[in-house]
């Protein structure tokens, strides 16, 4: 019998993969490895220990910062994940029509403008803003991170609505259901693991972003990735290992702790 | 005999589909159609002639075009699924895979506010009902196909609708569950006496299942009848072909009594055929006759009808004689087989066709 095709049987194809694993890791574990470095370098190693923990944890700006991400994030996660949801229903319940192609093209422009026009424009508009009515909170940031992980929240919810039955729907309402408990008992239980996707997605996104963030914020609004980028600038010590090594952890610890509620419901 | 009440009346019930940009789809033209309380009632008719339309219409997940659709006394055209007391059971089976099969029992009874005992009561008697009672904290991707359809009909039949409609819903069993489940359906419905509705597009299974037949073709409803009546009775020529099969022969109209005719047939041979329901045809007419209820003989001296043998096909329970009559026409003559040898007729000879009293049909134009 011929072996069936099977990419792990063309040449080269360790090769290629290994050296991808190399390039995506190596330089995260190097990272990781000199966070817990004695000395003040983050090239030379001089022994283990856990100063720079210490030294993250006691800057106060950092904690700061980190606070601000995690006050942003599932804000503006929750945001977003509420409207993608109310547009992944309206997209995916109709029969096509001219015009829908446009809409997802609608809902997912901050996937296809390039992050730095947007930040721009948000710059002025909300400068404008901030002038007219005085505010100058995180609300901008939470608003401008709500509109920007709308796509990534949008996309697996509608992938979910799209392979989800109608005629479950119908039965449902066959059976005495009205519309609000259809949705409620039937629609909403079968695309949860997708909002739950779609709420890590928009989190983890929200949590990362640089661009726009530092456009919009005000002045002492960092968030962990913008005060990381200014320390960049400065002096590299391990500190900065540190702190990526926790933001690290705490990423792997988000989206583990989705796919494992995700994984319980399907 | 007191007629019984009509459970569902459709009346000139047509439904237009919209085509986008091409033309429009007439899925049901003009069909009107009485389906009487507790009978087991089918639709039957080749795919794409409307059933599942019609169905939709009555459990209302599509609105009727132009007509009116009853239930009992109630003008039901356009109210919404919910407020219908009609159940479904979908060809997909539909079952809520993120329930057990006991919550997708209880669905119904839960959505209609009743007490949770008595949810729990119901639920429980369904499940004797379809022999599941093992099964029923299990989750419904956990059972399975033949246990999935028992499930949809007892969540189905557990609000005790009025009407319970059903769209080919054995056509994904194999053919031993089918049997099973042919059984299985008409055993509930004579149990539960609730008016059945059921879909199909295999004949053997309308003719053994059910009390009336409508046969349906592009939309329309060309003859509603007991098993039997559409069977020897089929008025017009589609019906005659779709269910079984059928011996095509033309004629003129010598005479006509009650509901009988003499049929002078091109070969000059007379015969007596039934006539349709409230038809006087007069002229050319076409005349049926099923396979069985003709008999070959080797002498054509006194046959009825006189032609060649072409060839035998044995099947088993019966053999086919094909048969080319005198002025052209193929027929087929079946014979149930018995172990006697002998009697052989051999391809190539004359042989005759003889026809019993009222053997044949006269179909509608
Ligand atoms: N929602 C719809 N939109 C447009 N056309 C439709 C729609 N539903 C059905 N039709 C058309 O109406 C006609 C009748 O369809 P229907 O589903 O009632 O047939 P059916 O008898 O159930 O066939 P089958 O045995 O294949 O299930 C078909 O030509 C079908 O293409
Ligand atoms: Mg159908």
């Amino acid at each position: 019998m011929a072996r069936q095709f099977s990419v792990r049987h063309q040449r080269g194809f360790t090769t290629i993969a290994l050296i991808c694993f190399f390039l995506l890791y190596l330089p995260i574990a190097t990272l990781v490895v000199y966070a817990f470095n004695a000395g003040s370098t983050v090239g030379t190693w001089e022994g283990f220990s856990l100063r720079w923990f210490e030294a993250a944890w006691e800057n106060t700006r950092i904690i700061d910062a980190t606070l601000r991400s995690l006050t942003i994030a599932p804000i503006a996660a929750l945001i977003a994940t509420a409207a993608a949801t109310m547009a992944a229903l309206a997209t995916t319940r109709t029969a096509p029509y001219p015009g829908l192609t446009f809409k997802y093209a609608f809902i997912n422009q901050p996937l296809m403008v390039p992050e730095i026009v947007t930040a721009v424009a948000l710059l002025v508009v909300f400068s404008q803003v901030k002038v007219w009515t005085g505010y100058s909170g995180l609300g901008y940031l939470i608003m401008a991170h709500a509109a920007f992980c709308i796509p990534f929240a949008y996309l697996p919810i509608r992938a979910r609505l799209e392979t989800m039955d109608l005629t479950l729907e119908r039965a449902a309402a066959d059976l005495y259901a009205r519309p609000w408990r259809v949705f409620r008992r039937v629609t909403l239980p079968l695309m949860w693991p997708g909002i739950l996707a779609g709420f890590m997605l928009a989190f983890v996104v929200s949590l990362d972003d640089v661009v726009i963030t530092e456009f919009v914020k005000s002045a002492g609004q960092d968030t962990l990735p913008t005060y990381m980028l200014g320390q960049l600038r400065r002096a590299v010590t391990p500190e900065m290992n540190a702190i990526s090594t926790v933001f690290l952890a705490l990423s792997v610890a988000v989206v583990s702790l989705f796919f494992f509620l995700s994984r319980k419901k399907t | 005999m007191p007629s019984p009440a009509a459970a569902i009346d459709a009346r000139g019930v047509s439904k237009v589909f919209r085509g986008d940009g091409s033309a429009d789809l007439k899925a049901l033209d003009d069909v009107s159609v009485t389906i009487r309380e507790n009978e087991f009632f089918t639709l039957l008719g080749p795919s794409g002639c409307g059933k599942t339309t019609l169905l939709r219409l009555i459990a209302g997940f599509e609105f009727p075009t132009e007509g009116t659709i009853r239930l009992y006394d109630q003008d039901i055209a356009l109210l919404p699924p919910y407020l219908r007391p009609v159940n479904t059971v979908f060809q997909s089976y539909a079952l809520f895979p993120h329930m057990t099969v006991g919550q997708n029992i209880g669905f119904g009874l839960e959505m209609q506010d009743k007490p949770k005992r008595e949810v729990a009561a119901r639920v429980d008697e369904m499940l004797r009902l379809v022999r599941m009672e093992d099964l029923k904290d299990r989750l419904t991707s956990q059972i399975s196909g033949g246990q999935q359809q028992r499930v949809a009909l007892a969540r189905a039949l557990a609000p005790a609708p009025k009407v319970l409609l059903l769209d080919e819903p054995l056509s994904a069993l194999d053919l031993k569950l089918r049997k099973e489940m042919q059984i299985e359906l008409k055993r509930l419905q004579t149990e539960t006496g609730i008016t059945f509705v059921f879909v199909t597009h295999d004949q053997e299974e309308a003719l053994t299942m059910s009390d009336r037949i409508a046969v349906m073709s592009k939309g329309r409803i060309l003859q509603v009848g007991t098993p039997r009546d559409i069977y020897d009775h089929p008025e017009q020529r589609f019906v005659a072909d779709f269910i079984g099969e059928a011996n095509l022969m033309t004629g003129e109209i010598a005479a006509t009594t009650a509901d009988v005719a003499q049929v002078r047939l091109v070969s000059g041979a007379a015969i007596s055929a039934t006539l349709p329901a409230e038809a006087r045809p007069t002229g050319k007419v076409t005349v049926m006759v099923r396979p069985e209820h003709a008999e070959i003989v080797a002498s054509t001296a006194s046959a009825t009808l006189t032609g060649t043998l072409e060839s035998t096909v044995y099947f088993g329970t019966d053999t086919h004689f094909n048969v080319r009559l005198a002025d052209g026409t193929a027929f087929v003559v079946r014979r149930q087989n018995d172990r006697k040898e002998g009697r052989q007729l051999d391809p190539g000879t004359p042989v005759g066709v003889l026809l019993a009293e009222r053997a044949a049909q006269v179909l509608r134009d």
